[in-house]
């Protein structure tokens, strides 16, 4: 079976420094894969070229028969394909701050899957109950806590279904108790059939919870 | 120390020496106050020597200083409508400009007894002269006059039993010109400036009414206190009429006519001016005009800012997601917009493309302050849409929106909230530059006061309802504001 996502010696410089080196990994469907290693180290740097926010100097990124090739970011109305196939869960959330929980959830079913407003907010109250977070639908991004905001964001990633779910360091705000909530959550995700590639240096989360883990050094 | 002291007094017996030398010159020449831009025949700058005046009205001044006994008589150049305020502050004796006989000045100034007679005269295009013959004939039809005169309060009037439009203007010059271009549909003015318009049009283009509207007279205006001095010159005035020296005086200047004989016999014959006091219900006649003026205001305010934030939206997109080349463009017309007086953009809409597009006044006025605001809107948005964090921006690309929907759905209401603050003083410094507009016959709000000052010969009970007014727009804005602001940002 082919990998859902495949990175073949992905090489990435900021003016001639090198911040990623050759890095090369597949998932596959129902896989979670972790990318560990310290601060610096290039991790959310592979996530966000996978995601195209980012070029890249050599080396190829396949996204289920999708393909990114160095160079510039190509313009978005190329990238259709590949955001139908890769949701990104930020860091630091990047909820939209001017839109409560729901809206941030219902924003691309609207307007990039064309659903009604009653459609996607069935969808999306359905979705955000499934991460437990059902009864914060209308508060502000800024009237969450970092675990609720955490899982709103991975509603809202999920909500165009893609196959591919990047997560940049999950567990950086999250208590022991959410870090292992969140592990169950993930693991329900593959379950379902997605292929999850998780950037973290938590190393007893990768541990606990990946299928596998690759390490990177500086 | 004592030197210095004995230096001290010195000099003041000097000064006090120079500046009683100083009275007694001043004592000796006639100063008086007219506004050369009014022109001729009455006062204008002598086109062989600019730096001195010619005019009828000049000449009755120097009659009047000769009959006074004084040296000279020196011009002070005062705007038109300022000359009884002026006057009062005593920045100089006698005004003397075409200035008007009304009840309301002889009420507040002391008031010389009339020196000429003038008609109000209806002018109308040449093709209209068979339809229109008055005032009634003008039902629904634009008037315009100079503001502050009896024919802007004749038009104001006939616009309540007649139901025509009244126009102000801030000269006699542009009335005839917007009469010409269609602008408007006649002018309501003194005949000797209809025919003076007339000769400078060579003769074409309007026709003047022969039938007169009504009739007024010119007197000269002298502070409430210089009563006696006014009572001097009306017996040099009667004394010229006698001796046929005024008559000389306006048949150089071609203004003689049957009907000033007539004014100098009755002159002549009485011996007191007619006087009138202002009716205490004057000043209330105004209060619907200011509240009429005040929608005004609010109105071009409204559409020029909604044309501003359009328009500034539209600049700052172009900026920021644009080409190069347009990038350039509109910094270009961003600078150059800033860079120039709102006041000269008023001018060239109005009457630089006049030419070109023949812009309604209103609309022109609109423009004007919604071009002009643009400008600084776009600067606004250009740094909102920049301070959107950019993860905001790379989480909705992910989403798969465009950019237009990024812009659209998440840039654009999140760059509002930040603008929202600096638009609303935007908003609320439209609303006082809105008055601006009356260089363009837009009577506005200041302008209504102005006119309304000028009648009851005093700024303070006007200045003080005019800025209640504009307090009463711009402080429920910034209250307005800042509620949208609480409710757009998300509670902490």
């Amino acid at each position: 079976m082919s990998a859902l996502l495949a990175i073949d010696r992905l090489t990435v410089r900021y003016d001639s420094r090198e911040v990623l080196r050759a890095l090369s990994l597949e998932v596959a469907r129902g896989e979670i894969v972790a990318v560990m290693g310290p601060s610096g180290v290039g991790k959310s740097t592979a996530l966000r070229a996978v995601a195209a926010l980012q070029p890249f100097d050599e080396g190829r990124i396949v996204v289920d028969g999708f393909a990114l090739a160095p160079g510039p970011v190509p313009p978005e109305s190329r990238l259709v394909p590949l955001r139908r196939r890769v949701g990104l869960v930020f860091q630091a959330h990047a909820l939209f701050s001017h839109l409560c929980a729901l809206d941030n959830v219902t924003l691309a079913l609207r307007h990039v899957l064309n659903q009604s407003r009653s459609e996607a907010e069935e969808v999306a109250a359905k979705l955000l109950a499934s991460l437990d977070v059902g009864t914060r639908a209308a508060a502000w991004p800024s009237q969450l806590s970092g675990g609720e905001a955490q899982r709103v964001a991975i509603a809202r990633a999920l909500a165009p279904n893609p196959p591919l779910l990047l997560m940049d360091e999950p567990t950086a705000a999250l208590d022991p108790a959410r870090r292992s909530a969140l592990g169950t959550t993930l693991r329900r995700l593959s379950e379902q059939g997605r292929g999850l590639l998780i950037a973290t240096h938590d190393t007893e989360f990768a541990r606990g919870h990946a299928d596998r883990v690759v390490s990177l050094t500086t | 120390m004592i030197a210095a002291r004995t230096f001290g007094f010195t000099g003041l017996a000097l000064c006090l020496s120079t500046s009683l030398g100083a009275q007694s010159a001043i004592r000796r020449e006639l100063v008086w106050g007219g506004d050369a831009e009014g022109g001729a025949p009455f006062v204008e700058a002598d086109p062989a020597n600019p730096s001195r005046v010619r005019g009828f009205d000049v000449e009755v001044a120097e009659r009047i200083a000769r009959g006074l006994g004084r040296r000279a008589a020196r011009f002070v150049q005062v705007q038109w409508s300022s000359i009884d305020q002026s006057v009062e502050r005593g920045d100089f004796t006698l005004g003397l400009s075409g200035v008007e006989d009304t009840p309301v000045r002889r009420a507040r100034h002391a008031v010389t007894i009339p020196y000429f007679e003038f008609r109000e005269v209806l002018a109308v295009r040449t093709e209209d002269a068979g339809r229109i013959h008055g005032l009634a004939d003008l039902r629904g039809r634009r008037v315009a006059t100079l503001g502050a005169t009896i024919a802007y309060d004749l038009l104001v009037a006939a616009r309540d039993s007649m139901g025509l439009i009244p126009l102000s203007y801030d000269d006699d010059v542009h009335p005839y010109a917007d009469l010409t271009a269609g602008r408007v549909d006649a002018v309501l003015l003194d005949h000797i400036i209809a025919q003076r318009a007339l000769r400078r049009g060579g003769g074409t283009g309007f026709v003047i009414l022969a039938q007169p509207v009504a009739l007024g007279h010119y007197v000269g205006v002298f502070a409430r206190a210089d009563s006696m001095v006014r009572d001097s010159v009306d017996a040099v005035l009667r004394e010229a009429m006698r001796d046929g020296s005024l008559e000389q005086i306006f048949r150089r200047w071609d203004v003689w006519d049957q009907s000033q004989g007539a004014l100098f016999e009755r002159a002549v014959r009485a011996n007191a001016a007619p006087t009138g006091t202002a009716p205490a219900s004057h000043a209330l006649a105004y209060l619907p005009s200011l509240a009429g003026a005040a929608g005004v205001t609010a109105l071009v305010s409204v559409l020029s800012m909604l044309l501003a934030v359009i328009v500034g939206l539209a600049l700052a997109s172009a900026r920021v997601y644009g080409p190069g080349w347009l990038r350039v463009a509109m910094t270009l017309y961003v600078e150059v917009i800033r860079g120039t007086p709102l006041l000269l953009q008023l001018f060239v809409i109005y009457y630089g493309l006049a030419g070109v597009v023949r812009l309604p006044a209103f609309l022109a006025a609109v423009l004007a302050l919604g071009l002009n605001y643009a400008a600084y809107e776009a600067e606004i948005y250009r740094g909102a849409l920049e301070a959107v964090p950019r993860p905001q921006l790379e989480a909705a690309r992910t989403l798969g929106l465009s950019e237009l929907q990024i812009l659209r759905l998440v840039r654009g209401p999140q760059a509002l909230r930040f603008a929202l603050a600096a638009m609303t003083n935007d908003f609320v410094a439209l609303l006082k530059d809105s008055s601006l507009v009356s260089v363009i016959t837009v009577v506005e709000l200041t302008k209504q006061t102005a006119i309304y000052a000028t009648n009851v010969g005093s700024w303070v009970v006007p200045g003080a309802l005019c800025a209640a007014v504009y307090l009463a727009m711009s402080l429920p804005l910034a209250r307005l504001a800042r509620r949208l602001e609480r409710r757009w940002r998300p509670a902490t």
